[in-house]
């Protein structure tokens, strides 16, 4: 039975169990509302979640566990044989399961019964083509022992299935037994479904966190098995990025964090004052039309893609440099795309960042500052320069952190504005690239996955994030020793 | 409920240093303040009392125009610091203000050094010509606020630091750096503890001999103590203007008496 019905009918249980449980509370106290220890809808609450969260929880981990279990066991029987030169378990394995895969679909359309997709043998039949005839390609004939073990996977995981949908399905009916059991008038529902709800509060919760440490988890194993087939110290230690597909490539991770470095750079500068001086006005001299006015506008900004930034640094920022820069004027710009302009554009993007974060930093400084300054004679640009912005200050450095490390993470705009050149220059006019951009390039193209080409991404993935990690861990640092002057 | 041996204190004719005529406050539509007419003199402590909401603190504000930062505040009427209006075009509210300081109801020091503090207005204002001449008016204003004795070995530690009857120790001695005429303060012990207090109201004895001081308290017994003249505002209205020991003792106005006895406010 597929999951979704599954799950579709727990909840038509729980449904079920809301009602009934409301109207069995309601019985208990012959009608009267106030006799009930809670409100009526606390009891059917109570029932609905008893049978809803114990399902759910074992229909989730069901389907974590599962996967691994049935992996091992056929895994086991593959013979040693199989796994040819050069080869692995897993590769093996991820052919096993696409056969699965290839059945299945097979199944589904029509071409193979039920039985003789578990019963076909590669010696009479070209499963090959079979599978090929109904849109499932496959690198190279099965050979029996892949054909086999897809089988027992099928089988273990249809049999997997049905008591994963036996057990749900008795968790849930045994929960709503169990609450609706409990249902009396007497019965404290009320504290029960507050803990209940906790519960899922705490679930959610817990799965930002868990995939936060998934995804670090699948950085940090690709990275480790990049540096295993590629050495670290060329990798921190060459001024050289020029991978190559066929193998004796360099990959020096310095270009790439020069070119982020120094896009990064200018983005801020260009962002950084204008958006302060953005914010100073907003919060310190514009009136509230203008402000209620000017802030959403600044904003729009923000809610930009940054794809149309790529293009507006592509189409009119490359351009109209390559005017005042190119070879019919200074002659210090080759082509359009260029670090300056995508730092340019890029700077664009961060103001409404820098201005935002800046206006309620600014706003969050008391009123009482302001007073005593303008008590004692001072004028508003005095006061702003001299006690608001002082003050104001560790938030502000943390706001431009932030913008930094979005700087950082960004591509898009890198992509189309500043070229695919990795190189050191100090040139700003010169083609650069930054980490992020070379991630997607080595991840896109045509290259075999175990190939220290490929896994360089992640390798720096893992340098970006480390980064941004330590540049938001800053941020984050100063922002709470700021909050600390004023409480 | 509150003691009168101020009643022979030194209350000669003074000259006139701030006079109101006929003012009037809005805030939006609101009729904050409705013709209040006072003169303030020279070297006394004028106390305004009255139940809260009864535009004291607002009236206390028009004296140095720092009802100018609230957009909705109007100001109609008259005011004259030594004869000159306040509110005419000629006169910079900022310049008005070095001339006219202002102490907050609670301590406002900026988060900055005990030194910058005080150092602040003299600075903005060029009253020192070098380091030697800065430093010196921070040691007379610290110990004119009567707090050089306990900070004059931190003069780099920051103002936030210290304790409340400290901090408004220190806002006032920065309110006196800029050497004003008139020190205006609104409830400046409220957010005190009583020996602070104390120390502050000696304080503002003490400043009596050189400013006019302004005072907004709540607590009577408080004007009592420190003041020379008492207003009374009721509603936005003044309705009793005279000698501290007059007022506290034979109030013309039976709103004034109904409040120092405790029956209305």
């Amino acid at each position: 039975m597929p999951v979704l019905w599954l799950f579709l009918i727990v909840v038509a249980l729980a449904t079920v169990g809301y009602i009934v449980g409301r109207s069995r509370a309601l019985s208990s106290a012959d009608g009267d509302n106030r006799l009930l220890h809670s409100l009526p809808s606390y009891y059917g609450s109570n029932v609905a979640l008893m049978t809803v969260v114990p399902a759910m929880g074992v229909l989730m981990l069901w389907l974590i566990i599962q996967p691994f279990i049935v992996e091992g066991r056929v895994s086991g029987t593959i013979p040693d044989s199989v796994i040819a030169d050069g080869s692995s378990l897993s590769l093996v394995m991820s052919d096993v399961r696409r056969v699965a895969e290839g059945l299945d679909v097979a199944v589904a359309e029509g071409a193979l019964t039920r039985d003789e997709a578990a019963s076909i043998r590669t010696e009479f039949t070209d499963v090959r083509e079979r599978l090929g005839n109904v849109g499932v390609a496959l690198g190279s004939d099965v050979r029996p022992e892949v054909l086999r073990a897809a089988q027992i996977y099928r089988s273990l995981s249809s049999t997997g299935n049905l008591i994963m949908t036996a057990v749900v399905l008795l968790v849930a009916v045994g929960g709503f037994y169990y609450a609706w059991n409990q249902t009396h008038k007497d019965f404290r529902a009320r504290n029960v479904v507050e803990a209940g709800i906790r519960v899922l509060l705490v679930g959610a919760a817990s799965i930002a966190i868990l995939t936060t440490i998934g995804i670090v988890l699948s950085l940090i194993f690709n990275t480790i098995e990049f540096f295993r087939i590629y050495p670290a110290s060329e990798f921190f230690g060459s001024l050289t990025w020029s991978p190559s597909f066929g193998g004796g490539s360099e990959l020096g991770i310095w270009p790439l964090l020069w070119g982020t470095f120094y896009i990064s750079l200018i983005a801020l500068l260009v962002s950084v004052p204008i958006g302060l001086f953005a914010a100073v006005y907003l919060s310190e001299y514009a009136s509230k039309p203008v402000r209620a006015f000017a802030k959403p506008m600044l904003e729009v900004l923000a809610g930009i893609p940054t794809i149309v930034y790529g293009l507006f640094a592509l189409l009119t920022v490359g351009p109209l440099l390559l005017q005042v820069f190119g070879d019919d004027g200074l002659g210090w710009m080759q082509a359009g795309t260029a670090v300056m302009t995508a730092g340019l554009v890029m700077g664009i993007m961060l103001i409404p960042f820098v201005s935002s974060l800046s206006d309620d930093i600014i706003n969050a400084v008391p009123q009482a500052m302001r007073d005593g300054s303008y008590g004692l004679g001072a004028t508003k640009s005095e006061t702003i320069k001299q006690v608001i912005l002082p003050a104001a200050l560790p938030g502000i450095v943390g706001a431009i952190l932030l913008a930094a490390s979005r700087a950082i993470g960004e591509t898009m705009i890198v992509v189309l504005g500043a070229g695919a050149a990795a190189r050191l220059s100090l040139n700003p006019f010169d083609a650069m690239t930054t980490v992020t951009a070379k991630i997607v390039s080595q991840l896109t193209g045509d290259a075999d996955f175990a190939s220290p080409e490929a896994l360089v991404a992640f390798a720096l993935g893992m340098t970006l994030f480390i980064i941004t990690l330590g540049l938001n861990v800053f941020a984050l640092y100063i922002v709470r020793k700021y909050r600390e002057q004023y409480e | 409920m509150y003691d009168a041996p101020h009643t022979e204190r030194d209350v000669d004719q003074k000259e006139t240093k701030i006079a109101a005529r006929n003012v009037q406050v809005f805030y939006g539509d609101t009729h904050a303040i409705k013709d209040v007419d006072v003169d303030i003199e020279d070297r006394t402590v004028t106390a305004f009392i009255g139940p809260s909401g009864c535009g004291k603190s607002t009236f206390l504000r028009c004296l140095n125009r720092m009802n100018d930062t609230i957009d909705v505040c109007r100001v109609e009427g008259e005011i004259t610091l030594d004869g000159e209006n306040i509110y005419d075009r000629k006169v910079d509210p900022v310049q008005l203000r070095a001339k006219v300081g202002m102490v907050f109801q609670k301590p406002n020091p900026f988060p900055k050094s005990i030194y910058d503090n005080v150092a602040y207005g003299p600075r903005i204002h060029g009253m020192a010509k070098n380091k030697a001449e800065l430093d010196e008016i921070v040691e007379k204003s610290l110990r004119r606020g009567a707090i050089w004795d306990e900070v004059k070995d931190r003069l780099d530690a920051p103002g936030t630091g210290l304790s409340g009857g400290q901090q408004q120790r220190l806002c006032i001695a920065r309110a006196v750096a800029t050497e004003p005429e008139v020190l205006l303060m609104d409830e400046p012990c409220s957010a005190l503890d009583p020996i602070a207090t104390s120390q502050v109201e000696e304080l503002i004895d003490e400043l009596r001999t050189t400013y006019s001081v302004v005072i907004v308290t709540h607590s009577m017994q408080q004007a009592a103590r420190v003041s020379q003249k008492t207003a009374f505002f009721h509603l936005g209205n003044l309705v009793e203007y005279g000698e501290t020991g007059q007022i506290f003792t034979k109030p013309q106005d039976p709103r004034t008496e109904s409040y120092i006895t405790g029956r209305i406010g």
